[in-house]
């Protein structure tokens, strides 16, 4: 069983508080992303598993084993870092090798597992050559070759595609999942960029100035962002945010929209007796609308401001009331720019949200979703 | 820049008189420019190269050629006799011995102080730290004499006065500011990163100092050793004040100076020239490295 916990970690660099009481279960052979902006926290959190840099206070345990204080050596892991820190005065074999042979390999065993490991990323034909002599693409290989030949149970990344361009990225990407997968490690992989996180992970944990937002599976997370700041970080366009107001209707409450009203879902109930007459954040998918192009009563109507043919969607700008709407359509759903559509919000993809701080009416507590 | 381009492209019109001007103008500028930088590099490189050259063709040309005025551009006919006679002279072997000696152990214990010195300067943020360097480099900045005054006395009261060890102590202590400062720039070159992967990848923090911090820094620590050998090498007043009869090199010749022939005095600072021209010559790329271009 080779699960990391993380307990109440804490890390300062003097008044800047990198990681906020932060705790985290990783499953064994799971690949978990840590997801966020620049400066929250993601990367130190992943130094922190891998023994570089110290903790302020909390525990880290891998397989049972309280590792807090154990150089990175001892900590049976092993790491791709961003500027994939590949040793240039070493040819590619011995920089693959380099530790196997810190943990005194015999010779024909260690040979064998670095050229299995350059075989699986396909460097096997470069192994007598120096890293100067090879592009970035390739430099990455090397770095994640030297991870796996160690055959640690736990693999860390730290924004290993982060230096590749895009074709490259996107390639990379499923050969890394596939790799990771059919190796069966555990893989804790540190990324900004949210379509990495959505197509590689298992989980993501979304991180925001030091904690942990949200940590989900990545349709849960897509679908079903715990606040403002998540649904607008994941996904190309962000989710629209819509203001809105709710009334009552009845027994039950109403959201109005403009001169359309949404039916929240019943039990929203509850919690929306808190929000009467106030007003409250409207939470949807540019593609979780279903536009038409004729009236329609249960659907709001707008004009279209602007159209952007990207290929694969047609992406609208509309507006609602004060607030601007992107909607994205099938590229067969033709319109021009002045055209009235008409948009149907789909009961169960629509979130409410506190319009002050952004977190989703009745959001499951994060200790619940952790334990 | 050749004007006969120019009709091929038309977004530039050759025709308007505006615009022709005006690329004139900027032409002129850009030649005016380029020549200035060489006639300067030009300037320079004669008025280092010119000494050296006389030098270098008085000592192998005949006492006669020596003497005569004016001088040839090439020494006709090449003669040892003068590079003979000045390596015969009394006591020019042993100053010899004595300046290797001292250079050798004044590079062995300056790099020994300095390699540690630099790393932790490079790599630690510690209390006082920038204290350090101020300190270091203000140590550079004192004339040799405030500190080697001093130092002879002090050298005097323990017994250490007139050994060629005591000068190498000297010499390693005028180096090291230099080469602390030195070495842990060529540290701060090598990525952190590279030690913390060492680290993860099964190192302790020494051997991840060992097996790739200090190979990656090698050439740098090299081209700063040669150079403290250069200045000890070249180093007279420190020598002069400290040793009395186990002279260095330069010491010697300069104490012998007002007693000594036009072609010794040629042959003199021909032997003493050559060394450091081989060692400049094997570090340029390093030392060019150290202002610059090592970060990559």
């Amino acid at each position: 069983m080779t699960e990391i916990l993380i307990q109440n970690a804490v890390k300062r660099f003097g008044k800047f508080v990198a990681i906020d009481d932060v705790s985290l279960t990783v499953q064994e052979r799971e690949f978990l992303v840590l997801l966020g902006p620049s400066g929250c926290g993601k990367t130190t959190l992943l130094r922190a598993i891998a023994g570089l840099g110290m903790l302020d206070s909390g525990r880290v345990v891998i397989d049972g084993r309280d590792v807090t204080y154990l150089p990175p050596r001892e900590r049976g892991i092993s790491m791709v870092f961003q500027n994939y820190a590949i040793f240039p005065h070493m040819t590619v074999f011995d920089n693959i090798a380099f530790g196997l042979k810190m943990k005194k390999t015999p010779k024909p065993q260690l040979t064998e597992r670095v050229q299995n490991a350059a075989k699986l990323l396909h460097i096997e034909s470069m192994l007598e050559r120096y890293p100067s002599q090879m592009s970035g693409g390739q430099r990455q290989r090397i770095a994640v070759a030297r991870a796996i030949a160690v055959e640690s149970p736990i693999i860390l990344m730290d924004e290993p595609l982060s230096n590749l361009d895009a074709l490259l990225r996107l390639e990379m990407r499923a050969e890394l999942k596939t790799l990771l997968s059919k190796l069966g490690v555990t893989t804790v992989y540190v990324t900004h960029d949210q379509i990495e996180a959505m197509s590689m992970g298992d989980r993501i944990a979304v991180m925001r100035a030091g904690k942990i937002l949200q940590l989900d599976q990545p349709t849960r997370v897509y679908d079903h962002p715990v606040s403002q700041f998540v649904g607008g970080f994941i996904g190309t366009p962000p989710m629209n945010f819509l203001h809105g107001q709710v009334q009552k209707n009845g027994a039950g409450y109403r959201v109005k929209l403009g001169d359309y009203h949404l039916k929240p879902p019943a039990d929203l109930e509850a919690a929306l007796t808190a929000w009467d007459g106030k007003s409250v954040l409207v939470g949807i998918r540019a593609e979780a609308m279903e536009p038409t192009k004729s009236p329609s009563p249960d659907a709001v109507q707008v004009n279209v401001d602007v159209v952007e043919m990207l290929g694969a969607q047609n992406l609208l700008t509309a507006r609602i009331g004060d607030d601007t709407i992107k909607v994205s359509t099938s590229p067969d759903f033709q319109v021009a720019v002045g055209d009235a559509i008409w948009l149907r919000f789909p009961e169960n993809k629509v979130r409410y949200m506190n319009p002050e701080d952004g977190q989703v009416l009745n959001a499951p507590s994060l200790e619940k979703v952790l334990a | 820049m050749s004007t006969e381009a120019l009709p091929n492209i038309p977004a530039v019109s050759p025709k308007e008189p505006m615009w022709d001007a005006q690329r004139r103008r900027a032409l002129i500028g850009v030649r005016l420019r380029r020549a200035g930088v060489y006639a300067v590099a030009i300037t320079i490189a004669v008025w280092v190269l010119l000494p050296i050259w006389l030098i270098a063709t008085m000592a192998f040309s005949t006492p006669q050629d020596v003497r005569a005025f004016p001088k040839a551009l090439f020494p006709n006919p090449i003669s040892l006799d003068s590079i003979n006679f000045f390596l015969n002279a009394d006591g020019i072997i042993r100053a010899t011995g004595n300046s290797i000696f001292v250079a050798l152990l004044a590079v062995v214990l300056s790099t020994l102080l300095a390699v540690p010195a630099g790393y932790a300067i490079a790599r630690y943020m510690f209390p006082g730290r920038d204290a350090v360097r101020l300190v270091m480099l203000s140590v550079r900045a004192f004339p040799i004499v405030v500190l080697a005054v001093p130092l002879a006395v002090i050298f005097l009261q323990l017994g250490l006065f007139d050994q060629p060890f005591t000068l190498a102590l000297m010499h390693t202590a005028l180096t090291l500011p230099t080469t602390v400062l030195v070495i842990s720039s060529v540290f701060a070159s090598v990525p952190f990163e590279f030690e913390e992967a060492a680290q993860v990848f099964g190192c302790t923090p020494l051997q991840a100092f060992a097996r790739v911090v200090l190979p990656l820094a090698l050439p740098g620590i090299a081209a700063s050793a040669i150079l403290t050998f250069v200045l000890s090498w070249n180093e007279v007043f420190a020598a002069i004040l400290l040793t009395l009869s186990n002279r260095t090199l330069p010491a010697h010749i300069l104490y012998n100076l007002d007693k000594s022939s036009d072609p010794f005095k040629f042959a003199a600072a021909f032997v003493m020239l050559v060394p450091s021209l081989i060692f400049i010559f094997f570090i340029r790329r390093y030392l060019f490295n150290m202002w610059g271009q090592i970060n990559k």
